[in-house]
């Protein structure tokens, strides 16, 4: 990425007096506009065992299927509502969740589906809950914005952007309360690090030393605007400082590097040492919501070509061949296999019942304790 | 009800009614825990959670940044986790900074997760005006919260009520906001030393009456019973209704009330236009609407934002006065 962040960005002319401004009165604060492969982000050399490789490589893989599958049904009009997507971003959701057990909990996002599918998620239940049947994860009362499994520890996509952090360190002041090594992960991405739950949460997880970690998913943009336009640092991990939690910074394409730094700091969550704000960046690779993602107003077909160069899945697959931990047949028949297993989940959710119009008052409260 | 119990019974304050009720609970179920401004170290400014640090410690107590939404959210996490949070929000006009919490997060988490997630969560607060606050710090903003399905909402008129809605609120599987009164936490009254719950949802008639009916919530309650004392002078003999639980509205004890005495009027503190009044009404008159001789009365607060001066708040907050003028003007009479 010759031209860096100008390439990346191009919008960053437009907003360049302002940040000039902006690092005039701040020195320091701003450094000028780098080469992206100049940014000093964590990135690995692929030196951990091959279990965990192959284990990221397999969490990729299923986002990544089940993605382009509902994105295809979506397009096709056969799926009701919108989605968004996580293609591009898998490296995050996999480096995160490899780390986590049952017991651990995460909060969502709007862009939900990669959380879930990488923290062991039901394919079948989640397909019927974007079909709106009522055997998905929610009954057809969620849909993609609100996938959930609290027995799996995720509590929630989320239709409002920052709505997860508040949850986030709940859930993580209940595992400390109970004395449990638990812990929960917050995603989040650049937009949302704009809202003041964020920041609110942030500093009560600090100041109370919650074994959670904020997980920011930079991926450029706040829906369709660029984070350029959308607030004034580069890096949102500046932002632990002022709170009084390490800030890490990740190269989000790179499923290792990102397995490695979420490890660092979800064990300091569990050895009690307090939250973490781990930052990495990464890139949508479709539209905000929808499909399409290039050939697009908001931003440059270059800029999304020089991304997929990176493409999280298929670099790592081949730096899995190139190393010898395993084969293209093998990534191919894996490939396979996955589809099936997603054609099998789509069958199941088109061949499933609607919510029946009787289950419309149903669960908007619990029985128990309650009075009707 | 035991209002009527030997004269030997125990009389204390709504506030240390409250303070015992999250003692006792704290008492009994350790996944029990409170959070929020100042609970701790000061005891709350209000005095409701004094003594529960010394007692619980602070991780069962817990002081918290001036953050609502963070703090809402502490009790919607935690909660939806397993514990069974007390969440305070020191004045009710500062749930707007936390609203998201309350009405996307809190209220909807169980029906969008079709029904896998139980919120035992309950959400304390303080409303109501009468001294001196001005117009944050003073309001009464229940109907905003009884129009969010996945909540329920109780508003205790006095000591018995505080005490009893609050264990009944924090013993429920749901979010239940309790909206406690400011300036009744003096009020003295009979309160078992037991734990008790007040079933919600469920009215209790505070003065039976055969002509006249009206239904208040809050501290509205007693100014209703002093109107409908003033009121024997002119014949009448009111029932007051506190329905204790503003959701879900107990419909039935008030329109079975309603087809007795055939008129009604609704009284609260909070602004007439677009209070929890106009739904009560629309009930009553809904499902009684045969019976009844005159049309539903309300009664409420101005159009206004609470005033400071105690020279325009004295005009801005319904007495027993307003409310008989009221009765009296549905009567046809003049007041």
């Amino acid at each position: 990425m010759a031209d860096g962040r100008k390439g990346t960005y191009p919008v960053a002319e437009t907003v360049a007096p302002v940040v000039a401004e902006y690092a005039r009165r701040l020195p320091g604060c701003l450094t000028a506009p780098a080469a992206v492969d100049s940014i000093p982000w964590r990135r690995s050399d692929m030196d951990v065992n091959r279990e965990v490789l192959l284990d990221l490589h397999y969490r990729m893989l299923r986002i990544r299927l089940f993605e382009e599958e509902a994105g295809k049904l979506s397009e096709a009009g056969r799926i009701p509502g919108a989605l968004h997507l996580y293609v591009g971003e898998e490296a995050v959701a996999a480096g995160v969740m490899a780390h986590l057990t049952d017991a651990d909990q995460l909060t969502s996002t709007h862009r939900g589906h990669g959380h879930l599918v990488a923290k062991g998620g039901d394919f079948k239940k989640m397909y019927a809950e974007l079909f709106g049947r009522s055997t998905g994860y929610c009954k057809g009362k969620g849909g993609s914005m609100h996938i959930a499994d609290v027995d799996l520890g995720m509590l929630g996509a989320n239709g409002i952007v920052g709505g997860g952090p508040p949850i986030a360190i709940g859930a993580a002041f209940a595992n400390k309360y109970r004395g449990t090594r638990n812990v929960t992960v917050c995603f989040f991405g650049d937009g949302a690090s704009n809202e003041g739950t964020f920041h609110e949460a942030a500093n009560m997880a600090a100041l109370y030393r919650l074994p959670v970690v904020f997980v920011c998913e930079n991926n450029g943009f706040g829906e369709f605007t660029p984070q350029a336009k959308h607030q004034a640092i580069r890096d949102v991990a500046d932002r632990a400082t002022s709170y009084g939690m390490p800030g890490l910074i990740v190269d989000g394409m790179d499923a290792v590097a990102v397995y490695e730094s979420a490890g660092e700091a979800i064990e300091r969550a569990r050895r009690g040492e307090g939250p973490t704000l781990l930052e990495a960046k990464t890139y949508r690779f479709f539209d905000h919501v929808g499909v399409r993602g290039m050939g697009v107003s908001y931003r440059a077909d270059e800029e999304v070509l020089e991304w997929r160069k990176r493409d999280p899945l298929l670099s790592f697959e081949q730096k899995l061949v190139e190393t010898g931990v395993t084969d293209q047949g093998s990534i191919n028949a894996l490939r396979e296999r996955v589809l099936f297993e997603i054609n099998e989940a789509i069958t199941f959710a088109q061949e499933s019942p609607f919510p029946d119009e009787s289950q419309l008052l149903e669960d908007v409260y619990a029985v128990s304790g309650g009075v009707r | 009800m035991t209002t009527a119990e030997a004269p030997a019974a125990r009389e204390i304050p709504y506030v240390s009614a409250v303070n015992e009720a999250i003692r006792q609970l704290m008492e009994a179920d350790p996944d029990v825990f409170i959070a929020g401004e100042d609970v701790a170290g000061y005891g709350g400014v209000f005095g409701v959670s004094r003594g529960l640090l010394g007692e619980f410690g602070e991780r069962r107590v817990v002081d918290t940044p001036i953050s609502e939404s963070a703090i809402v959210g502490l009790g919607v996490g935690a909660a939806a986790a397993g514990l069974r949070p007390i969440i305070d929000i020191m004045f009710m006009d500062f749930m707007g900074v936390c609203m998201d919490e309350v009405v996307n997060q809190m209220a909807k988490m169980r029906y969008m997760f079709g029904g896998k997630a139980r919120l035992p969560l309950t959400l304390h607060t303080m409303a109501g005006g009468g001294m001196n606050m001005a117009a944050q710090h003073s309001q009464c903003l229940e109907a905003w919260f009884c129009h969010i399905p996945g909540l329920k909402v109780v508003m205790p008129s006095g000591a018995y009520e505080a005490k009893g809605l609050m264990v009944a609120a924090v013993r429920d599987d749901n979010p239940v906001i309790v909206v406690n009164n400011k300036l009744s936490l003096g009020m003295k009254a009979h309160v078992p030393e037991e734990l008790y719950e007040i079933p919600l949802g469920k009215a209790n008639i505070v003065r039976p009456g055969t002509n006249f009916t009206i239904v208040a919530t809050g501290r509205m309650v007693h100014e209703s019973v002093r109107a409908a004392e003033m009121l024997t002078a002119d014949g009448l003999d009111v029932e007051v209704i506190d329905p204790r639980t503003l959701q879900p509205f107990d419909t039935e004890t008030c329109v079975e009330s309603v087809r007795k005495t055939h008129r009604a009027l609704v009284a609260h503190e909070a602004v007439r236009f677009g209070g929890i009044g106009a739904e009560f009404a629309a009930q009553i008159q809904e499902e009684a609407f045969d019976y009844l001789d005159a049309p539903v009365g309300r009664v409420g607060a101005p159009f206004a934002p609470v005033p400071f001066s105690p020279a325009l708040e004295k005009h801005y907050i319904p007495t027993a006065d307003t409310i008989a003028a009221e009765v009296r003007r549905l009567l046809g009479k003049q007041g």
